[in-house]
């Protein structure tokens, strides 16, 4: 495994975002994390990241316990997000962008990474020296992606990469994302489309107000009565 | 007469674009208007005068010195007032009223230390050196003062456009969250930031005090009042906006005194940053965006 939570509660002020929620992500898998509005689906991601503190439960990230790790620590030991929305850094061109991915690392192969970065996203390349506030949002999704890949991450959190983009953006978007897996990169995805989400992972979960309802392979998440009434518009 | 005017205005209006700049820095990273930075300018002049009085070093070295106290002093400020209400999310006017509270402590301590009287430079401190070029004269005075104003204020520039701490420091002014989801310590570019702006800040003082000779507790009012002013003037949190707001102020004041009457300085040079802001209300580089985060 190289992340698993356990027994996790996450709270606002008095709303228990979280209420025990227990997953795991093994080397190597895509793992689709689903659940409708409010369910606490970037609440367990911002938890992973550190963004936010637990209150009770234990994460641990390939066999060390990171429950309570600084964002920095935890990036540095190789946890990426995505966050939702993208988090582009607007005023920073897009080339400084990349180039803060890589806070974390010594990165005397700077030039070459974000020459690969740049061939996996042609249109960055054009834009390279422009603000990043001018990127459309397709193109603000691919620098989130790149960014992350500048950190070179072996688990990558994404939070709904598919919002706000068309379907052949998102169609592009998740190619590009079986593709980072099949490098070696583990992945866990939170998606509101949880057709497309199960269709690349191998295993999902169902979140519902904070706590795990449903676990299951993905192929067998896509074929539940449940999961198709809730979130596959059946 | 007009040329020589322009270089007096130059030297003036580059100490208010360096305070400025140190102003608007904090602003733009802490979110906090650190109404301390007059008292931290004050204390760097002092830290100046302290050295050249002690040990007799050049003007050079006293810059430093008064650059090295006041940016301590800043870092300390941010370290006592501001991060302690920074940790539990207190936004904006809590750590400004924080800021009066160590600007009255420091200022009170000066007075306790060095009265109220006034204090300069040893007559010998400054060479009375001039140069000609063509109908101007510099007095080395004003080409000590321009010069390292606008060193220091381009080194800023260089390093917050060129260098990865620069860069992060960028990255927290526009989202400390997103900052920390790429591994910035953000907790130290805020440290990184109060002692690099305060620092200017005592560069500031330290260049006010050799150019008026005159140092004294209370010299930290009328810049703030000005820093205020500038900022608001160039954009809240912009650097170009302080840089430019600081010349514009600058010439303002002395064209005003030149040409119409010393007695309208302030009221001339203030009303003119009032009809700039009728005019673009979020200041010259302002916009009227939100941080996010
Ligand atoms: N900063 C916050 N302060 C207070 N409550 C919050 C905050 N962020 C989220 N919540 C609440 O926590 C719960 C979980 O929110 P979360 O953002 O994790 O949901 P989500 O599954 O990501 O939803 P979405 O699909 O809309 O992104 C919701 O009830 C939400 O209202
Ligand atoms: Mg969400």
């Amino acid at each position: 495994m190289i992340l698993e939570l356990k027994e996790v509660y996450v709270n606002y002020n008095h709303i228990q975002a979280l209420q025990g929620i227990s997953l795991n992500v093994g080397e190597g898998e895509i793992v689709a994390l689903i659940g409708a509005n409010g369910a606490g689906k970037s609440t367990a991601l911002n938890a992973i990241s550190g963004l936010l503190k637990t209150t009770s439960g234990k994460i641990t990230y390939a066999g060390q316990d990171i429950t309570g790790h600084s964002p920095q620590a935890i990036v540095r030991g190789g946890i990426i997000q995505v966050p939702e929305g993208r988090a582009i850094l607007t005023t920073l061109k897009v080339r400084e962008n990349l180039e803060m991915g890589a806070f974390t690392r010594k990165n005397n192969r700077m030039k070459e990474e974000m020459d690969d970065i740049f061939t996996r996203f042609p249109v960055l390349r054009a834009k390279a020296e422009l603000p990043a506030g001018n990127l459309s949002g397709g193109e603000q999704q691919m620098l989130a992606l790149g960014r992350a890949l500048m950190a070179k991450p072996k688990l990558l959190l994404m939070d709904e990469p598919s919002m706000g983009l068309s379907p052949i953006l998102v169609r592009e978007i998740f190619h590009i994302i079986t593709e980072i897996n099949k490098q070696g990169t583990s992945i866990l995805l939170v998606e509101q489309n949880a057709q497309m989400a199960l269709e690349i992972s191998g295993r999902g979960y169902v979140l519902e107000t904070g706590r795990i309802a449903l676990e299951d392979s993905s192929a067998n998440l896509l074929h539940n009565e449940k999961v198709i009434h809730a979130y596959l518009g059946g | 007469m007009f040329l020589q005017q322009f270089v007096n205005a130059l030297a003036l209006g580059s100490v208010y674009a360096l305070f400025a700049l140190g102003f608007t820095l904090i602003f733009g990273v802490l979110e906090v208007i650190t109404l301390a930075h007059g008292a931290v300018f004050m204390i760097g002049a002092f830290a100046g005068l302290t050295v050249v009085t002690k040990f007799n070093v050049s003007p050079i070295t006293a810059i430093l010195v008064g650059m090295m106290v006041s940016g301590m002093l800043g870092w300390l400020i941010d370290l006592v007032a501001v991060r302690p209400l920074r940790k539990r999310k207190f936004h904006h006017l809590a750590p400004m009223i924080a800021t009066i509270g160590c600007a009255t402590i420091i200022i009170n301590v000066a007075q306790g230390i060095f009265g109220a009287e006034v204090y300069r430079f040893p007559f010998d401190f400054m060479p009375a050196m001039s140069y000609n070029f063509w109908a101007i004269q510099l007095t080395l005075l004003q080409i000590i003062i321009v010069g390292v104003a606008l060193s220091l204020m381009m080194m800023i520039i260089f390093l917050l456009n060129r260098t990865k701490w620069g860069k992060a420091v960028r990255a927290v002014a526009e989202s400390p969250r997103t900052a920390a989801l790429l591994g910035i310590p953000v907790e130290r570019v805020f440290q990184i930031t109060a002692f690099a702006a305060s620092a200017l800040g005592g560069a500031a003082g330290v260049l006010t005090g050799i150019n008026f000779n005159a140092i004294h507790a209370f010299m930290g009012g009328p810049i703030m009042h000005r820093g205020i002013a500038v900022i608001i003037l160039g954009g809240m949190g912009d650097i170009r906006g302080a840089v430019l707001g600081g010349l514009i102020l600058g010439f303002a004041e002395i064209m005003s005194v030149a040409y119409l009457s010393s007695d309208f300085r302030d009221a001339i040079s203030f009303g003119l940053l009032f009809v700039i802001l009728l005019i673009r209300p979020a200041g010259i580089f302002g916009s009227n965006l939100e941080r996010k985060g």
